[in-house]
């Protein structure tokens, strides 16, 4: 094998390193979206490879739906505080009690539709010109068409008639005043890349990742964790199963899957072995209409 | 494990969406609940299966007039490799699509319908790859069970494309009959065409080899951000980060930094903290320099010995991805790897008949989807090489100085260098 031969994951890698640099390079006051989970952990690995030794061109911030894991807020005060980096909570609570919003009630209540006012609000609050995140292009369909640079306008709002065209590795971060980027370094990885990421570089993850025994709420087929936040229908069971978490989100959106996979080799082995893909096995929220995701993201989710 | 990067092209119609299914679904890369989601809207096809099509349609619009209208990305893996599928769209005014996805791709599938042989936008998007600097072509002649799998309709039309394809530059071009509706040699090898040799898609772009598609004779170093940690521990550091768009870096190289001409030596190479021996392209690290030399976003070190020159003036192919015209003596924003400066376009010399090859010399009106040639002033100095020397430092964009919006896309087709200006004064 030739000797200059760069592995897959090196490839990736690089990449996403290229992409957050040119971040840094063309915005004044750029943000890192950290949500504890292994996407927003991974991209925060990324980040120590492109600036280290040096600190981290922006801050990372943390949207709080309230409704999240304890493992995952454990998680990210702790990786902060190791880091040394800057960490932005804000949440969603106050913005409900400031605008006055009204929750949604009942079973489908969840607030992922209000942290969009909170990142908008958040955005305001310090000015940031480019926000990154770590949505991937295998996500879901309408996912597969963003560009790694999304231009959108002051209400967040995402139009895909107005999307640049997006050549080689040049990303055009140009933008009028109001306006924002969201900026995507892992949009060309799937699931199972970044599982290898985790592997090859030994990232520990909150252990909700891995088989737990968990009290869950059966809704639809779907376990999801039983907690105080959660709505429950009278005729709605409560089991215990050994569960683990393919995403970590909002604990009253996010369903768990069983597992009995105790490590990153178990994970992968599943993976490969699994037939659902990682939306659709934990995102009741996408299952309401088929185009849910492309309406969010109009909407100025991510 | 590596990464093969494509795209897909054909005119509507001819199975490609059909084909990114079919590999897809024969790869094992549709999950079930996607199933459920097409099954749930109801389209099937005439033999009563799923629409395998439906997997790479995305936007709700879209979807409402039935045409796909922008790349959408598409991802799976065998052992052998990772794949990324840029799909773009076969309509007829969709050059600009096809230019952004063929811009990143090492490889350009192209479907010819069986029945209908070799087409205008056969040509078309063959011209595009070409022009795009793709290193390889496969030409997949589909629905050959609606011919019978006839081997004499196949030869005819590989004939066909043989003949027009002398006037590419395309290095290297593979056939191969298939039916992406059936399957046939497109994970497997079909049974009903014995008479076919070859390997099928998906073997093929398994083996193709892609690592000699970076170039790593001319080393380009374009700074995207200079590390100053400031600390204790890191007093004095200085590095130089950035992405070794082609070529090599070792410590002990002897370097200059563009467009300043001052020389250094590399220190150290690294990545996250740790040195490395050597960085080769496409590797995103960081340079260390002996000496004290003002180096900011925008320079690009290179080696010494390549005694390198920057430029302002220089020739190029453009794609117009504009609504409004291109005209002569417009003004734009050119962005060329890290580097942001205002371009003028003093002269556009011809438009490019992308069905054909040839030029059309009357142009003075550039519109959406066009391709032309055009002269470039710079007001700061480019390191640039040519497109077609050196993909990755030979490409650029436009950008509108009030909407900030892409408007075009750029491959440097000739440099006039400073010194040979003055040589002209
Ligand atoms: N008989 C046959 N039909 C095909 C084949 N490939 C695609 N089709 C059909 O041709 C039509 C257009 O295919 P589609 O994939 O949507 O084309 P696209 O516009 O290029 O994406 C659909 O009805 C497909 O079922 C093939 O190999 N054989």
């Amino acid at each position: 094998m030739d000797k200059r031969y760069l592995d897959y994951l090196d490839q990736l890698e690089a990449e996403a390193i290229h992409i957050m640099r040119e971040v840094a390079g063309q915005f004044q006051k750029p943000a890192l979206l950290f949500s504890g989970g292994k996407d927003s952990i991974t991209l925060v690995r990324l980040a120590e490879k492109a600036f280290r030794p040096g600190k981290f061109p922006f801050p990372l911030v943390h949207i709080d739906t309230g409704h999240n894991f304890p493992e995952a807020i454990q998680y990210r005060d702790e990786l902060a505080e190791r880091l040394g980096e800057k960490l932005i909570v804000r949440h969603v609570e106050d913005t409900i009690k400031k605008q006055n919003l009204s929750e949604a009630k009942g079973r489908y209540a969840s607030r992922n539709g209000l942290q969009t006012y909170t990142l908008l609000e958040t955005i305001e609050e310090f000015g940031f010109d480019c926000c990154i995140g770590g949505a991937r292009r295998d996500e879901e369909k309408a996912r597969a068409k963003e560009r790694i640079f999304s231009v959108r306008d002051e209400f967040g709002q995402w139009d895909p008639k107005r999307q640049r065209p997006e050549l080689w590795n040049t990303y055009n971060g140009r933008i009028a005043m109001g306006e924002n980027v969201r900026a995507f370094p892992i949009s060309n990885w799937t699931e199972l890349d970044v599982w290898n990421y985790i592997k090859r570089e030994n990232i520990a993850l909150p252990n909700i990742y891995y088989t737990h025994e968990r009290e869950c709420l059966v809704r639809d087929g779907k376990l999801m964790a039983w907690s105080d936040f959660i709505y429950r229908d009278p005729e709605e069971e409560i089991v215990t199963r050994k569960v683990r978490f393919r995403t970590v989100g909002d604990m009253t959106c996010t369903a768990a899957v069983e597992s009995v996979a105790y490590d990153v080799d178990a994970v992968i082995a599943e993976i490969i072995e699994s037939k659902i893909s990682e939306r659709g096995a934990t995102r009741i929220d996408d299952k309401l209409s088929e185009t849910a995701m492309e309406d969010r993201k109009k909407g100025g989710y991510f | 494990m590596d990464i093969l990067r494509f795209i897909t092209a054909g005119s509507v119609d001819d199975g490609k969406s059909t084909l990114i299914g079919r590999l897809l679904y024969d790869t094992k890369q549709i999950y079930i609940d996607q199933l459920e989601a097409i099954e749930s809207s109801g389209r099937v096809n005439e033999d009563g299966q799923v629409d395998l099509s439906l997997l790479t349609d995305g936007l709700k619009a879209e979807r409402e007039q039935g045409i796909t209208i922008d790349v959408a990305y598409k991802y799976f893996s065998t052992p052998k490799r990772k794949f990324i599928i840029a799909d773009a769209p076969g309509h007829v005014q969709y050059t600009r699509n096809m230019v952004t996805g063929a811009s990143n791709s090492n490889l350009s599938i192209i479907l010819v319908d069986a029945r209908k042989g070799v087409q205008e936008q056969t040509r078309r998007h063959s011209i595009i790859s070409s022009l795009l600097g793709i290193p390889h072509l496969v030409i997949c002649i589909n629905k050959m069970d609606l011919v019978g799998f006839d081997e004499t309709v196949y030869n005819q039309i590989v004939e066909d494309y043989k003949q027009f394809a002398k006037k590419l530059n395309a290095k290297d071009i593979t056939f191969i009959p298939i039916s992406a509706l059936k399957g046939d040699n497109v994970v497997d090898r079909s049974v009903l065409m014995p008479w076919y040799n070859g390997p099928s898609l998906l073997e093929h772009l398994e083996q193709v080899p892609v690592s000699s598609d970076f170039n790593l004779e001319n080393a380009r170093f374009p700074v995207q951000y200079v590390i100053r940690p400031h600390t204790h521990e890191h007093h004095d550091y200085r590095g130089y980060a950035g992405k070794v768009i082609s070529g090599t870096y070792r410590k002990g190289d002897k370097v200059t930094v563009l467009p300043s001409g001052l020389t250094s030596t590399i220190k150290s190479v690294e990545l996250g903290g740790k040195e490395l021996e050597e960085a080769f392209a496409p590797m995103s690290v960081v340079l260390q320099l002996e000496d004290d030399v003002d180096i900011s976003r925008g320079d690009v070190i290179v080696k010494e010995e390549e005694n390198l020159e920057v430029t302002k003036e220089f020739e190029a192919l453009v794609c117009w991805m504009n609504n409004k015209p291109l005209k002569p003596g417009a003004k734009l924003l050119l962005r060329h790897n890290s580097t942001e400066t205002r371009a003028i376009v003093r002269q556009i010399q011809y438009k490019v008949d992308v069905n054909g090859l040839d030029n059309i010399l009357d142009a003075d009106q550039v519109q959406l989807n066009d391709i032309c040639r055009v002269q470039l002033k710079t007001a700061t100095p480019l390191l640039l090489d040519k497109y077609e020397d050196n993909r990755a430092n030979g490409g650029f964009i436009l950008v509108d100085e009030t909407s900030f919006t892409t408007v075009g896309a750029g491959m440097v087709a000739s440099i006039t260098h400073e010194s040979e200006l003055n040589y002209m004064i």
